[in-house]
């Protein structure tokens, strides 16, 4: 069986420093720039941190929105870091712009202030374990808005990681750590889907 | 408890400018302006009362803005908020701190304070992104703390050619130290006149060890896509847009040059009816370079 490709959107943000943890990993990846990019065979995507507001005003000039919430409505595995996080959510509290939608929690924007806000800090993921976690004017998950939606890790207890199904969502960098578990979870769950 | 709090602020700092890669930062002057750039997608956005083609115009001593008015952009908008102290005036600086500011930039736009030292900025906890002409400045002033570099260019212009210039002269620069032995590195270091660790870092990586944006003149989408296509991280743009004839969409279609930079189709198309580009004027026609100021 062919190596499945994983699509890493790179419309704005810190999509390279995921390539670099995939490609130590072993993982085929494509950047997804335009719409099409995002072509049948991509089997997992990855939204990276940066501006959200950002993200999303290109998510829509690009044409890709559609087809990005429609992929991952109907089981496209999912790695959402910070922006990506806010982008999946299904509410904000401090934001009216209407994000992909279908990850049922309800999420803070720039939760911990600005950048003087920013920390690090080293905390447990469930299934995972310790893992170093870099907070860069940061949201977080206020409530999750389903029963089934799993919380995977908290700081200060406040949510700042998920899964609900085949969607896995932080409110932190791992990408900007050595450490490739989060990514290796991801690429199981890509792998069992 | 495994929780712990780590003492690395400038690793946070140089990271925040990681999040802005593949990213549009836009001058603005009021809080409307600012949400002009934010709904056009800019991932961050410069307060300043005068746009830098405005300071070449009036002359005169060009200072920090006023609080209020960096207070009032903070306000109207989400993403991150910059703002320009003058170089070596590191009061203007702990005042843009204590209203916690995003990004302090040391700009040669404004007045220098002081022509032989620049601010220590690794006595902040904010960020400090710096304009460099090549790379021994870029190396001098990411050595005094800065978490961030961009090119100088020439700004308030509209004419590309000097961030060309910076842009070409410090990825060259860098080529040629990934090409030295290692014993050369140690005479790099005397020329660049910086700490062997930092030539050692471009030796080993081919790249500045924070993230390089262009910025200088940039008034077109295909301005921005050639400063991308030959190398920078991402791009500021500050007369080029609110000078221009209309803001809001010559704004959009930076932004989305930016991401796709190597798609000419598309590019051609953003380009499209986006009404008059600012009046631009020549390096050879102006009286004050600003490139010149803080080396």
């Amino acid at each position: 069986m062919a190596k499945k490709t994983i699509g890493v959107l790179a419309l704005q943000g810190a999509f390279r420093e995921h390539e670099e943890m995939l490609i130590r990993l072993g993982a085929d990846y494509r950047e997804i720039r335009q719409a099409e990019d995002f072509t049948d065979d991509i089997a997992g995507i990855i939204l990276p941190g940066g501006e959200s507001t950002t993200q999303r005003k290109l998510l829509h000039a690009t044409g890709l929105f559609a087809p990005l919430q429609q992929r991952i409505a109907e089981g496209l595995p999912v790695l959402a870091t910070c922006a990506g996080l806010i982008l999946l959510a299904q509410k904000l509290s401090n934001d009216s712009g209407a994000g992909l939608g279908t990850l049922p929690v309800l999420v803070r924007r720039n939760a911990y202030g600005r950048q003087l806000g920013s920390f690090a800090s080293t905390a447990p993921l469930r299934e995972i374990g310790d893992f170093p976690m870099r907070f860069i004017r940061a949201p977080y998950i206020e409530q999750v808005l389903q029963g089934d939606v799993e919380v995977l890790g908290t700081y200060q207890g406040k949510i700042t990681a998920v899964r609900y199904h085949h969607q896995l969502a932080m409110s932190f960098h791992p990408e900007l750590t050595q450490d490739g578990r989060v990514h290796q979870l991801f690429l199981q769950m890509v792998a069992a889907a | 408890m495994a929780e712990l709090k780590e003492d690395n602020r400038y690793e946070l700092n140089k990271e925040l400018a990681q999040m802005l890669k593949g990213g549009v930062i836009m001058d603005v002057t009021t809080p409307e302006q600012a949400k002009v750039a934010e709904a056009a997608g800019a991932c961050a956005v410069m307060a300043l009362e005068r746009i830098p083609a405005d300071i070449r115009a009036a002359g005169g001593v060009a200072r920090m803005s006023d609080p209020a008015m960096i207070k009032g952009i903070q306000q109207a908008v989400s993403i991150p908020v910059m703002a320009k102290c003058r170089i070596g005036h590191f009061v203007e600086a702990q005042l843009l701190q204590a209203i916690e500011i995003d990004y302090i930039d040391e700009s040669e736009v404004l007045s220098p304070a002081d022509d032989v030292y620049h601010i220590n900025k690794r006595e902040f906890a904010v960020p400090f992104v710096c304009g460099a002409r090549d790379l021994g400045e870029a190396l001098r002033r990411i050595n005094e703390g800065a978490a961030m570099i961009r090119t100088k260019g020439e700004p308030g212009t509209g004419d590309v050619v000097q961030a060309v210039r910076h842009m070409r002269a410090i990825n060259k620069q860098m080529t040629q130290l990934t090409a030295l032995r290692e014993d050369e590195l140690f005479e790099a270091a005397k020329q660049y006149q910086v700490p062997y660790e930092l030539v050692q870092y471009v030796h080993a990586h081919g790249r500045l060890p924070v993230v390089n944006f262009a910025a200088g003149g940039v008034a077109t989408p295909a301005d921005a896509a050639l400063m991308m296509q030959l190398g920078a991280d991402g791009v500021f743009v500050g007369s080029g847009i609110f000078k221009s004839g209309n803001p809001a969409k010559r704004a959009a279609a930076i932004v989305e040059a930016v991401t796709n930079y190597q798609d000419a189709e598309r590019i051609a198309r953003l380009s499209e009816n986006l009404g008059e580009a600012m009046v631009g004027i020549n390096e050879d026609e102006i009286q004050l370079l600003m490139a010149e100021r803080g080396k």
